[in-house]
């Protein structure tokens, strides 16, 4: 059910489900960017309309609301561990529908690998529900969501359109808990539209076992030894990157007490491999990336059998890398050194 | 909720100086579930956690063998016995011991490689009727480095253990020299056909080359288990350190079948 609210009305229903709910959405900050007079766009907890930054993808992905850059996991005196502890309120976070498949692949690493769920990532999962925000029709430039079949989802709560210069909204309510709020306003016919076409298309390699070899071996991976600076900035801002360190800090200058908690990491960052007495696998660069390439097209479906690659295509990776390495390009590159290699084997 | 991050207190029963650099810490643990080749997370609060392999084990204890080379490890170092120490686990895939009834056992390891074989050996030690026999290579780099005084000197007494201990470097009483790689020769694997088994444990590039080695004189890689060493932060699948391909070593390993092994490249 679909309905037609005001600006002014909207930030009311938001007023009340502040109450119950955090509502994170995208946010611009002023002069917050990486280079001097540029801005940064953030999700960030919002109270009205006017806040939300609806016209361009977010630098970082929804993904910091509730797997947060830096996490808690543990408070500790000199005697012993206490678990840290979280507030009581639900999320509301607005996405796009590639970040909402793309939180779906965060789940299979933190829910479903190994033999246990990881508590701090599932007590905050628990309390997500999504808005939905609609893109351009074309998404932007970057953008390869249709090629991963990420352009469309039918999983979230609610859905928002805007139209600020009139000052309204249609909101499309998907979920039995949020309809009492609006069931007073005037109903109408919104269905929220999604991208059917991108500028950018991706074509995922399709790679067998027996290619696995000879792929590693590829020549295109050495162009990334001297063009990578392995400065991660790409796992940031990736959705599907879960990889974290956990570090041990304290709070007091005496040292006794202070926290244990899991901050991101990346496999492009240095020292992401070393181990003790200081030998580090993979300390090329051009293995970090052969390795984050192959785990973003085909490690992941491998091990979890999905129907989906892990890449979501928002191309966020290709936007913030300082290099100007495009992702998007490794991976067609990738699809047609793997095509060239069967054309190769077929002719022997 | 169980909350499989959080360290549980246990009392440091012994502490046993092994070299310079490496001690073994005795560890009060009342649990049955240790697989040997297993390792766990050993935590201090303030300074971090770290996956150290179990060294030995009985039904109330557990030992670790610990090198002095990081921050975490040099804190350790200054506990004494009665002090308690955090761990985590136990956590990996251990050695198939089970299928290595019946069958001739040999066990290669090369330096801090002969921690995580000590429990296996030792078992063998205590249980002859578990295997055929044990054919034991033990590597080091050099007389200062040896491990394992009394475990080694059991295993070379021991009727049914056929055991070579090597040096790289320098001379010690009751040592070859050379690599623990060059005595491969000495084992009969011809006369066994099927009925054998091959633990390699070690630095990389010894694991590597000692395999080789063994196929060289007829051993199929079918047959042969490794045990990797990699970044296990979490050791719960999530952190992602040690993954290589699709694989991550703290779930499916660090003990590995060969032919699993040599898939996974980095």
């Amino acid at each position: 059910m679909s309905y037609e609210l005001t600006y002014e009305e909207m930030n009311h229903v938001f007023d009340s489900l502040r109450l119950h709910y955090k509502i994170y959405a995208p946010k611009r900050l002023k002069n917050a960017g990486r280079y001097c007079n540029t801005d940064i766009i953030r999700y960030k907890e919002i109270r009205s309309l006017e806040e939300i930054e609806w016209n361009e993808r977010s630098q970082y992905s929804p993904k910091e609301v509730f797997y947060p850059i830096n996490q808690t996991l543990f408070h500790f005196t000199e005697y012993g561990f206490m678990e840290s502890q979280i507030f009581d309120k639900d999320l509301l976070i607005f996405a796009r529908s590639c970040d909402i498949h793309g939180i779906k692949r965060l789940d299979k690493i933190f829910l479903e690998n190994g033999n246990e769920v990881d508590p701090y990532y599932k007590r905050m999962r628990d309390k997500v529900h999504f808005i939905l925000m609609e893109c351009p029709e074309e998404g932007w430039e970057s953008c390869a969501c249709c090629s991963m079949g990420t352009n469309k989802t039918d999983d979230y709560d609610l859905a928002i359109r805007p139209y600020e210069e009139e000052g309204r909204v249609l909101v499309e309510c998907k979920s039995d808990q949020f309809t009492s709020i609006f069931n007073t306003y005037p109903k109408t016919t919104y269905q929220p539209a999604f991208v059917k076409k991108n500028e950018t298309v991706i074509h995922v390699p399709k790679i067998t076992e027996d290619m696995v070899a000879d792929i590693y071996a590829f020549d295109m991976w050495k162009d990334y030894q001297t063009r990578c600076i392995g400065c991660g900035a790409c796992n940031s801002v990736c959705i599907t990157c879960s990889c974290f360190n956990t570090i041990d800090t304290t709070y007091t200058e005496n040292g006794k007490s202070g926290e244990r908690r899991r901050t991101w990491t990346g496999c492009m960052n240095d020292g992401f491999t070393t181990v003790n007495g200081g030998h580090a696998f993979r300390d090329d660069y051009q293995d970090r990336m052969r390795f984050k390439t192959m785990h973003k097209v085909y490690d992941f479906q491998k091990r979890f059998k999905t129907d989906y690659q892990m890449c979501v295509g928002c191309g966020r990776c290709d936007d913030i890398c300082p290099e100007y390495i495009s992702f998007t390009h490794i991976i067609n590159r990738l699809y047609e050194e793997v095509e060239a290699r069967k054309e190769a084997k077929a002719d022997e | 909720m169980n909350n499989p991050w959080l360290p549980e207190k246990h009392r440091i029963l012994d502490i046993i100086e092994e070299t310079d650099l490496e001690s073994t810490f005795v560890v009060e643990f009342p649990n049955a579930s240790i697989r040997h080749g297993q390792f766990f997370e050993i935590s201090l609060p303030k300074i971090g956690e770290a996956p150290i392999s179990v060294s030995s084990f009985t039904d109330s204890t557990v030992e670790f063998t610990i090198r002095r080379v990081g921050k975490l490890t040099n804190v350790i170092f200054d506990l004494a016995p009665g002090d308690d120490l955090y761990i985590r686990g136990p956590y990996g895939n251990g050695f198939p011991l089970e299928s290595f009834k019946n069958k001739h056992v040999v066990v290669i390891a090369g330096g801090t490689g002969v921690a995580p074989v000590r429990s296996t050996l030792k078992h063998f030690l205590h249980h002859p009727q578990d295997c055929k026999d044990v054919y034991a290579i033990a590597g080091f780099r050099d007389p200062s480095h040896t491990l394992f005084e009394n475990d080694l000197k059991a295993f070379v007494n021991a009727p049914h253990f056929h055991t070579t201990l090597t040096l790289d470097n320098g001379q010690k009483e009751g040592f070859k020299e050379g690599f623990a790689m060059n005595y491969v020769k000495d084992i009969p694997f011809q006369e066994w056909g099927e009925d054998y088994a091959v633990i390699i444990v070690g630095p990389p590039v010894m694991m590597k080359f000692t395999a080789q080695e063994c196929m060289k004189y007829g051993v199929q890689e079918e047959h042969i288990y490794v045990s990797f060493e990699r970044k296990m932060s979490c050791a719960l699948g999530k952190c992602g350190h040690c993954k290589i391909n699709e694989t991550y070593v703290c779930l499916e390993g660090p003990v590995f079948p060969y032919t699993k092994a040599k898939t996974l490249m980095d």
